[in-house]
């Protein structure tokens, strides 16, 4: 009996003095979904470099930037931008880590993905419901040739809060005054249109788009080529069709100037350029200026350096757009230099 | 009288026995009293707590906040209407549906079945109960709705909704999904519950008064209709009770099926939204402040919603009890 005690008091001494050191090591981050996957890939070619791991929560965007107020994590994580103000009020810095698109779905029957294509103006007529059939005059009138049911639109959006939402509504309050004024643009808002349902998650609203015939959504491009759904064409400000994949939403992040925003929180919504696609948005990183662990606070830095060096391909393989190069110089240059890591 | 004459006469060995019982009950009824104590310090707590967090949304709407029916996050204007309507619209569908087939199983089982099905179909029905919700979720959305909104509701328009009054019920767009879909599935969980119930109280009613129908020349249905219904009347109304409980709370399977859509409409077929699934979506991302006071405002309302509910079962099954006491 006493030899057994002992034996399990020097196994429990061992488990907590690995547990300990593997704590020390550990980086923690938590907040948007979206970024997850690459992340998560990042962080597994990170730990295989240099055995720092890295325990990120994906609990949403909103959580992420509860969490990193809250000082329970090393760095928070959202889709949707913080506001310069409110990052200086807490003593926050924010910087983009990865782009990806946020893609119109579609579920009619005989047209093929990217066979239609639509205006941002008409895409938030179809979501307000003032467009609510798909032969309507003014869907036909940009596709000509292509042969539209006479069948009402079903309306699938997010039911929960999220930073697709934002993106999404901030590109159709941008391009639709009516949609600006009565709908207006956030993580979640009060869908117009009398035929809508909703869906949790990404995965949620691909669901509802599957099943509901005549029906469309909008998903996070990952989850396009992932369930092979039906997406509509854009036409973007610069008037030109554009299809989503990674050198459109490239595109339309080259055309952004971060350094002319504050607290670099922006979506990339109707950008312009040739070859932009409109909805486009960055996942945003969040740190504090003085953090509680500075320690793991340069640890983070060190693990989004090598993220931005040699991730670009991880990130590509999994249809993210990785930042551009010079986007990537400004954040280490005028961001990370805010962060007191010593 | 009695009870003093046989103590006079105990041994010494037993009365001390007696004491020993006497304190070991003593113990054994505080502690069991302690326990169940316990139980109602966590249900005022939670009620306080409830309170607590809702009352920003209650003191900024008033109790208008419950017959109100917008819900606008960016604009900071909250009503629950959507979602009590939503809850007690699916309870009530369900509840239509479910107890009259929950009937016909309990007076099969009890009255017709054949003794060697009577066990299997029994347990059947009760593990229907044990299917965890999600699967009747997941079971209602990828299953059940593409089926309905391909055959249920065209038939459902072309044939009901084409009479005045009841055609408001079922128009618009044939989704699957929505008030009716959530109705239905709300159905299939809760029939277990009061099927079963409903066995067990048919059960009790005493052979004798059953025997008694069949022997003057009564009918299977005459013997269920006035003799085991008028007998075991409240605890039927229990079960059913205990089934609307159910079905007023459930979140997961409704979350799936019932649209998430924060909309009013007159329509069975159209998505709507039920106390618990706005909850369940909500919750994770909303802002500390109004909208977040305004979902413990719901989760008020849903708590006194089943609470009223299952009084007035627990009362019910409590006079039955009584009565059967009475009678046997």
């Amino acid at each position: 009996m006493k030899a057994l005690l002992t034996k399990s008091l020097v196994a429990g001494a061992i488990t907590l003095s690995t547990v300990t050191t593997a704590f020390a090591a550990n980086i923690t981050g938590a907040g948007a979904t979206f970024p997850y996957p690459v992340y998560a890939k990042w962080a597994e070619a990170y730990k295989a470099k240099t055995k720092t791991g890295l325990n990120y929560q994906s609990i949403g965007s909103s959580g992420g930037i509860k969490q990193i107020k809250a000082k329970t994590v090393d760095f928070g994580a959202t889709d949707n931008p913080v506001k310069f103000e409110e990052l200086e009020k807490d003593g926050l810095v924010q910087f983009p880590a990865i782009i990806g698109g946020v893609v119109p779905v579609i579920n009619v029957e005989g047209i093929k993905p990217g066979q239609l294509k639509v205006t941002g103006d008409v895409l938030a007529q179809i979501f307000m419901g003032t467009i609510a059939k798909w032969n309507d005059a003014k869907i036909a009138a940009l596709n000509p040739g292509v042969k539209l049911p006479d069948t009402n639109i079903t309306v699938v959006h997010r039911a929960d809060g999220s930073g697709t939402t934002a993106i999404f509504t901030d590109y159709l309050a941008k391009v639709n005054a009516d949609w600006k004024k009565n709908v207006g643009a956030g993580a979640a808002v009060k869908w117009p249109a009398a035929s809508s349902i909703g869906g949790k998650g990404n995965e949620g609203v691909a669901a509802n788009v599957n099943r509901v015939k005549n029906s469309i959504g909008y998903v996070e491009y990952a989850y396009t080529k992932k369930n092979n759904m039906p997406y509509l064409n854009l036409i973007n400000q610069a008037g030109q069709t554009v299809q989503p994949d990674d050198t459109t939403f490239a595109a339309a992040a080259a055309g952004t100037d971060w350094a002319k925003i504050p607290g670099m929180g922006t979506f990339i919504t109707n950008a312009p350029g040739a070859n932009s696609w409109p909805i486009t948005g960055a996942s945003f990183i969040l740190m504090y200026k003085e953090p509680g662990n500075k320690a793991n606070a340069a640890e983070v830095l060190k693990f989004f350096d090598f993220a931005f060096k040699e991730g670009k391909k991880m990130a590509a393989d999994l249809d993210y757009v990785p930042m551009p190069d010079s986007t990537t110089e400004f954040i280490r240059k005028n961001v990370w230099t805010k962060i007191n890591t010593k | 009288m009695n009870t003093s004459q046989s103590s006079d006469m105990l041994t010494p060995q037993a009365e001390r026995i007696l004491k020993i019982q006497k304190i070991q009950d003593f113990v054994f009824h505080k502690s069991t009293l302690f326990f169940a104590l316990s139980v109602l310090v966590a249900l005022i707590g939670i009620i306080i707590s409830l309170v607590v967090n809702a009352w920003p949304a209650l003191s900024a709407f008033g109790l208008g906040f419950f017959f109100t029916v917008e819900w606008d996050i960016i604009n900071g204007q909250f009503g629950g209407l959507i979602a009590v309507f939503g809850t007690v619209v699916t309870a009530l569908i369900a509840l239509i549906i479910a107890v009259p087939l929950s009937f016909g199983i309990a007076v099969f089982l009890t009255e017709t079945c054949p003794a060697p099905l009577r066990r299997p179909l029994g347990t059947a029905v009760e593990l229907l109960a044990a299917v965890p919700s999600i699967i009747y979720g997941m079971f209602g959305l990828f299953i059940f709705a593409p089926l309905f909104a391909e055959y249920v509701q065209p038939a459902l328009a072309g044939s009901l909704g084409q009479i005045p009054i009841l055609e408001y019920l079922f128009a618009g767009a044939f989704n699957g999904i929505g008030i009716l879909c959530a109705g239905l599935i709300l159905a299939m969980m809760v029939l277990p519950f009061i099927a079963s119930v409903m066995r067990d109280v048919f059960e009790i009613v005493p052979p004798v008064l059953k025997e008694s129908a069949y022997g003057i020349g009564c009918t299977t249905w005459e013997v269920v209709n006035k003799i085991v219904l008028p007998y075991t009347k409240t605890g039927v109304i229990g079960g059913i009770m205990l089934g609307l409980g159910r079905a007023l709370g459930e979140t997961m399977a409704v979350t799936f099926v019932i649209g998430n859509a924060h909309k009013l409409s007159t329509s069975l077929f159209s998505p709507g939204n039920s106390i618990a699934s706005t909850l369940a979506n909500e919750f994770g991302e909303a802002e500390p402040g109004l909208h977040y006071s305004s979902l413990f405002a719901l989760g008020l309302a849903l708590f006194a919603i089943t609470f009223i509910v299952l009084a007035i079962a627990k009362i019910m099954l409590a006079r039955m009890e009584a009565a059967q006491g009475k009678k046997t």
